[in-house]
């Protein structure tokens, strides 16, 4: 799955300038054009484009769902029947509990499941009567599943661009 | 931990995770929907951000559009795992990095421009560890990413 959209200099620049954030001022899209020396309407113009193409998801308040009491976070894994990968990710990507949902490689011996979804609740116990939701949708495609809790996070910075 | 939101942060939250305005004062905007000034919403989500609420005011990238990445998982020894989360996280190409509870107990992000990149780092994590690295690359993003909603 490598049909990168295309993006430019200019726009990994600008994916560059605002990984970290928009300035909180009056005219946030003039103040990053004028530390990248561009038009503002260019900037403007450009987020748009990647907005419409996908290559940008949302723009908008990005939350920290530890601080917002969401702290049981589980990595929920699941030993889907490969011919039934695609229809099992669309229904359990479109649960509004799961925040990513995501079809990986089995790595046998030591990994057998092809299906990850992440899954915050205030609780452990939230978090497992979600995961009764997907197991319910997954039905006779399911084989064994497992929820690995983080017990400590490590480190965590926002996607870094290596340009 | 939990941060206690005044009814406006929590609107502000809630609401504006995504259609932040394209235009050229996108805040006053905002303000103007929920009835406050300008300044007001800059103040608020400046607290929010220092608070550590909200993380930044920013787009959200869809992944393996600029460049490429995969998540890793490692065996570690628990009396190895301090050690081992160090060098792991000394490579600026390792952007989340988590403890779990599971015989796999060490999962991380490694981001780089290219494939290559990604595979280098993995096999210096492994020089360097001693350990195996096992790469589960992304085969399909199913997630439509629509933000977080803080009323369940």
């Amino acid at each position: 799955m490598s049909d990168k959209p295309l993006i430019d200099t200019v726009d990994r620049l600008i994916i560059k300038a605002t990984q970290g954030g928009l300035p909180l001022v009056p005219r946030p899209y003039h103040d990053l054009a004028k530390r990248l020396g561009l038009d503002a309407d260019d900037v403007m113009a450009r987020v748009r484009r990647m907005l419409d193409s996908g290559i940008i998801r949302r723009i908008g308040a990005v939350p920290n769902h530890y601080r917002l009491g969401f702290s049981a976070n589980g990595m929920s894994v699941w030993d889907v029947r490969d011919a039934d990968i695609q229809r099992a990710g669309k229904d359990i990507g479109a649960l509004d509990f799961v925040s990513h949902c995501y079809h990986r490689p089995r790595h046998l011996p030591d990994w057998p499941y092809n299906l990850f979804a992440m899954i915050h609740g205030r609780s452990r116990a939230e978090v497992e009567e979600k995961a009764k939701v997907v197991e319910l949708l997954l039905g006779d495609s399911l084989g064994a599943h497992e929820i690995l809790y983080s017990t400590r996070i490590l480190k965590k910075t926002g996607l870094r661009l290596v340009a | 931990m939990s941060a206690d939101l005044s009814s406006l942060e929590e609107k502000i939250l809630n609401d504006y995770q995504r259609d932040f305005p394209l235009e050229p004062r996108p805040y006053d905007r905002i303000a103007g929907c929920v009835g406050i000034t300008e300044e007001e919403l800059l103040e608020t989500l400046g607290n929010l951000q220092n608070r550590n609420v909200v993380s930044r005011v920013g787009a959200v990238v869809k992944p393996q559009t600029v460049g490429a990445s995969t998540l890793a998982a490692m065996k570690v020894p628990k009396n190895r795992l301090r050690e081992v989360a160090e060098i792991v996280n000394s490579f600026e190409a390792v952007n989340h990095n988590y403890e779990r509870e599971h015989s796999l107990n060490l999962w991380f992000v490694v981001t780089a421009p290219d494939e290559q990149g990604v595979k280098d780092v993995l096999k210096e994590i492994e020089n360097q560890t001693g350990l195996k690295v096992i790469d589960l690359p992304l085969v399909t993003s199913f997630h439509i990413d629509l933000g977080f909603d803080l009323k369940w």
